[in-house]
């Protein structure tokens, strides 16, 4: 009997405690959207198609950093299909002028990776990922990104990641940890 | 014996034969305005070597001496036409917006850097379109100055 008391506070105690914390967390939470600029705010609608693509580019991203040629050209295409898929109608006539440029270029050089070795697909890659980060900046995204810089390959290169880690995707194994973070995006 | 006479006169009425095929020509009349010798300004000497050894697949017009014109030669150019003026078309340079054309010097650079362009089976019919270590330097450096101008 006495140890059912005991329980039932315990759980108690848990369940208000637990409560709390969450109040804590949402309230945080608040603070933190409130604290955020209107045109981030309207990012926020993030992009499902946009989204998509980011998510295909670090797929091929992460394939070259494992050096694995067969599968980054498989990344690529992959990412030349959801980048033709693109729809920017809801954008302002001007971003749509601008992310119809970047879709082109970016789809060229997917797609130049789909069928390339794996030194061409870096020399890609460097561009492709100018692209992708110019894309970002108009339609922004859900998650938090890095954008990572290495000195050395091509005299200097940047790329984004969902990690603040650095993975080289330009060296893979031969320089695995060659960059650093040079801005976080969201 | 006779059998490598017989192998050699069916190859030579095949090579007869296929010189009759129609081909398409790439060949256009006058140079666009958009062209990328006239908008920008190309000393001559990279001027002449960019015609000579990229105008033929990356423009709308074709030189054809004799051996362009000789079967298979002929149809092993017109399919790295058709491909070359799809990557890039010189003819149309300033079609392209500013992103596309900085993506495309890039890749002139690196294909003339690693001596992938212009092509070794395109240089040994073709011997004048080959670049010497210095046309490489003098050329790659005129493209990136072009491109960081941009």
């Amino acid at each position: 009997m006495k140890n059912l008391k005991m329980s039932i506070a315990a759980m108690l105690l848990l369940t208000l405690s637990f409560a709390n914390g969450q109040e804590k967390e949402k309230m945080n939470h608040d603070h933190a959207t409130m604290k955020m600029d209107h045109s981030k705010m309207m990012n926020m609608n993030s992009d499902a198609k946009a989204e998509a693509i980011l998510n295909d580019y670090f797929n091929l991203k992460d394939a070259l950093v494992a050096d694995d040629t067969k599968k980054a050209a498989q990344e690529g295409s992959k990412l030349a299909a959801s980048l033709k898929a693109f729809d920017a109608s809801k954008y302002t006539a001007e971003e749509q002028k601008e992310l119809a440029d970047i879709i082109e270029d970016a789809t060229e050089h997917a797609e130049h990776i789909a069928k390339s070795d794996i030194g061409h697909q870096r020399e890609h890659f460097k561009t492709l990922s100018k692209d992708i980060t110019d894309m970002v900046a108009i339609t922004g995204t859900k998650n938090t990104l890095y954008q990572q810089f290495c000195p050395m390959y091509d005299k200097g290169s940047a790329w984004l990641s969902k990690s603040d880690e650095v993975r080289n995707p330009y060296y893979g194994s031969k320089m695995l940890k060659c960059g650093k973070v040079k801005e976080t995006i969201n | 014996m006779k059998i490598v006479k017989i192998i050699a006169i069916v190859l030579l009425v095949a090579f007869v034969g296929i010189q009759f095929m129609p081909v398409e020509r790439n060949q256009s009349d006058g140079v666009p305005k958009i062209d990328f010798m006239l908008v920008n300004d190309v000393p001559s000497d990279i001027k002449n070597k960019l015609k000579v050894s990229c105008y033929d697949c990356h423009s709308n017009n074709t030189k054809y001496p004799w051996y362009n014109k000789v079967q298979p030669v002929a149809w092993f150019l017109e399919g790295h036409i058709k491909e070359g003026k799809a990557e890039l078309n010189f003819n149309e340079w300033d079609s392209l917006s500013s992103r596309r054309k900085v993506s495309k010097l890039r890749s002139i650079i690196k294909q003339i850097e690693s001596g992938e362009m212009p092509m070794d089976s395109y240089t040994l019919i073709h011997k004048e379109a080959a670049f010497s270590e210095e046309e490489i330097q003098q050329v790659i450096k005129y493209m990136e100055n072009l491109k960081d101008s941009l």
